[in-house]
């Protein structure tokens, strides 16, 4: 019996069940308090540089991918805290801190292996790097917070590792900063700084450097964002840093919800009925009760 | 169900079972651009290249160039997920559309996505985008817009052999190195097209691959160099980089005028889209060769080789009964071939009524099941464009007449 039947075997056809991966963002959206728990297959299955795709079991650690990926060259655009899982971060489907050069993390999910409520095994998306065949269950799954099918085994799109990296900050606007910097990975604004992530060749870089000096910017670390996060309403409390990209503010602030329209509510409740009616995959969870 | 230019390819904007058509092509204002933020509203009915006309000077593009640019709209671009050449590195139409407003089949209006960043819970947005029409109609498009590449360059390989071109494309890959387009043209397609385009192409190639390469000029000149040495180890004649913006064009021209120049070889042609494993090329369009000259009848090859996006294209006279039949045969064993190699059905024209009964070779019932929850969230009736995309005992399965694209526009 191979591990996805297993897997497709522990979630059953009835009663309440979660998965657990790093449960390092176990209570973002609610807790599934009750709920049998389960865990994904583990593994990097196989790795095919030359195709730039990796098929790996769910419950593999982000950090375990990436020590196979970067012996070839590559990587994924799955960011998440230390010891979380390839499915958490799909689940959780927040993009990378670096999407501006890797992209939307829903980008990276080109097929996934999952268990539906009614118990059955379905494939969603295909291998290849490009495919608009049916329709894009995929991107459904990303950021449902496991409430419309539980992954087991997924395809990921990988990409070069850039040859290199720097950041630099300063006093000016993201947007003249945009002006001179090519394809920034990061721009990071906390209304009066801009500190952005450049990625190339290593002699671009000091290209880019050297203009950006010129307008007043200087190279810095990598800056330390806290785990708290908001969405971006328009406004930058002081000591906030917003992902301008990601439409994400960094700071100690208060949570607040996102406002819904009533319309696109009505449109996923109808979704979460048609894939799980009986509530039964990670009750409790709701991907429209998280901050950011 | 919605038409915008009809340019589609797979039959999507064909009606089936007598619907209403609504036509947004007169929906075609460029609603807002906002330069700073990189974003743009635009109605459904903006022609693609439209858009990056007008912006013209501002240093910013609509990324999306799929083959109809000249003609199709933004709202068929996001109704098929449109890709074309320069998806390879830059992704295909999901990529570069933020949010969508969209009157869903029971009327009401809702705005799936964000201006910035990703949406709050479930991606709709992204759900909507390649449905074809079957989930709504988009009515205001917020898309994110490109910064133009500082630096492009252009090269031209020419190989004796279509295998030695493919497996150039998958050495490329291998090493690690993503162009931002890759394509292959073998030599009939150089021999219609060269005539008119003046590209310089080498006649007695087999197959020529166009690489394109942007941003900036020392990542750009050490790509240059790699896959220099990658084609000539894999048996490249020459290897050209295009001198100037007007070189640069003339091999697109010759890329983009493909389609043109068969029009003088046979009346029609039967495109079909697929993707396979890109290492696997060679191998595929060698069994797609056999079970073309097994028909007897004439392949043309010109694609998306960067990310093994085939478009084998078989010419031939829709009058001859008995031909077009043959070609029907073919059209079927090349998705075969495809599907068999690891691929899948279509990577940038989308299912429509073309390959609906195909979709049980790619899918199990249960992942059509899936899909059908998908589309039943968003249209409980089956009111928006039925009897596309899944497979169903629907009517409107007549569909012979293969199309003819306007002149002008590449695939």
């Amino acid at each position: 019996m191979n591990r996805l039947t297993e897997f497709r075997e522990a979630v059953g056809t009835d009663g309440a069940v979660c998965v657990r991966g790093g449960a390092t963002r176990w209570d973002l959206g609610g807790d599934p308090a009750g709920a049998h728990e389960v865990r994904a297959p583990s593994g990097v299955e196989e790795f095919l540089p030359a195709e730039m795709t990796v098929t790996v079991g769910a419950g593999t650690t982000l950090a375990e991918l990436t020590e196979v990926l970067g012996a070839s060259g590559q990587e994924v655009a799955l960011d998440g805290p230390p010891g979380a899982t390839v499915g958490g971060a799909l689940a959780v489907g927040r993009s990378s801190l670096r999407r501006g050069r890797v992209g939307s993390i829903a980008d990276a999910l080109l097929q996934a292996d999952c268990v539906g409520a009614d118990g059955a095994l379905f494939t969603a998306g295909g291998p290849t790097v490009k495919n608009v065949t049916g329709y894009d269950v995929c991107r459904l799954l990303v950021g449902s917070l496991g409430t419309l099918a539980l992954l087991g085994r997924v395809i990921l799109r990988t990409r070069p590792v850039p040859e290199s990296s720097l950041w630099l900050a300063g006093e000016l606007t993201p947007g003249r900063v945009a002006d001179v910097a090519y394809r920034p990975a990061t721009v990071l604004w906390d209304g009066q700084r801009t500190t952005v992530r450049l990625e190339g060749h290593p002699s671009d870089l000091n290209d880019e450097r050297e203009r950006l000096v010129a307008l007043g910017l200087g190279e810095v670390d990598e800056p330390e964002l806290g785990p708290c996060m908001s969405r971006w309403v328009g406004q930058i409390a002081a000591g906030a840093v917003l992902d301008v990209l990601g439409g994400v503010v960094y700071g100690d602030l208060p949570k607040t919800l996102p406002v819904i329209e009533p319309g696109v509510h009505a449109l996923a409740s109808r979704m979460r009925d048609e894939f799980d009616p009986g509530r039964r995959l990670n009750p409790g969870r709701d991907p429209y009760r998280v901050a950011a | 169900m919605p038409r915008g230019a009809g340019t589609g390819l797979a039959g999507g904007a064909v009606p089936c079972d007598d619907p209403v058509v609504i036509v947004t092509t007169r929906m075609d204002r460029i609603l807002d651009v906002d330069v700073e933020r990189r974003t743009a509203w635009v109605e459904p009915g903006v022609v693609n290249l439209d858009l990056s006309r007008h912006l013209a000077g501002t240093g910013l593009h609509f990324a999306p160039d799929p083959s109809s640019q000249q003609a199709s709209t933004i709202g068929g671009n996001v109704a098929t997920n449109s890709g074309g050449p320069h998806c390879l590195l830059y992704g295909v139409t999901s990529a570069h559309v933020q949010a969508v407003e969209v009157v869903l089949p029971d009327g009401e209006v809702v705005l799936l996505g964000e201006e910035q960043g990703d949406a709050a819970g479930y991606d709709l947005r992204g759900a909507f985008i390649g449905g074809e029409g079957t989930l709504g109609i988009a009515t205001r498009i917020c898309v994110r817009l490109t910064q133009d590449p500082p630096l492009v360059a252009t090269l031209l390989l020419d190989f004796l052999t279509i295998d030695e071109a493919a497996e150039t494309v998958s050495a490329i890959i291998a090493a690690g190195i993503l162009p931002a387009a890759l394509e292959l043209m073998d030599q009939q397609v150089v021999a219609a097209v060269e005539p008119f385009a003046h590209a310089g192409y080498p006649m007695d190639a087999a197959a020529v691959l166009i690489v394109e390469l942007d941003g900036l000029p020392a990542g750009i000149d050490d790509q240059v160099r790699r896959i220099g040495e990658l084609a000539r180890s894999h048996g490249a004649r020459e290897v050209r980089r295009a001198a100037d913006a007007d070189e640069q064009e003339r091999i697109w021209k010759g890329r983009k005028s493909a389609f043109g120049a068969i029009a003088n070889l046979k009346p029609d042609y039967y495109l079909n889209d697929t993707v396979i494993p890109r290492s696997r090329l060679a191998e595929v369009l060698a069994g797609i060769q056999e079970a073309v000259d097994r028909h007897d009848l004439l392949i043309m090859n010109v694609f998306h080789a960067g990310d093994g996006n085939l478009h084998p294209l078989i010419v031939y006279d829709a009058r001859d009964a008995e031909e077009t039949a043959r070609v029907l045969e073919v059209g079927e064993e090349i998705v075969r071939l495809a599907i068999d190699a690891g691929g899948v059905l279509s990577g940038e024209h989308g299912i429509g009524l073309e390959k609906r009964r195909f979709m049980g070779l790619q899918f199990s019932p249960e992942d059509l099941e899936a899909q059908a929850r998908l589309r039943r969230a968003f249209d409980p009736d089956g009111m928006a464009n039925p009897a596309k995309i899944l497979p169903s005992g629907a009517s409107c399965g007549h569909v012979t007449s293969l199309g003819r694209i306007p002149e002008g526009t590449w695939v």
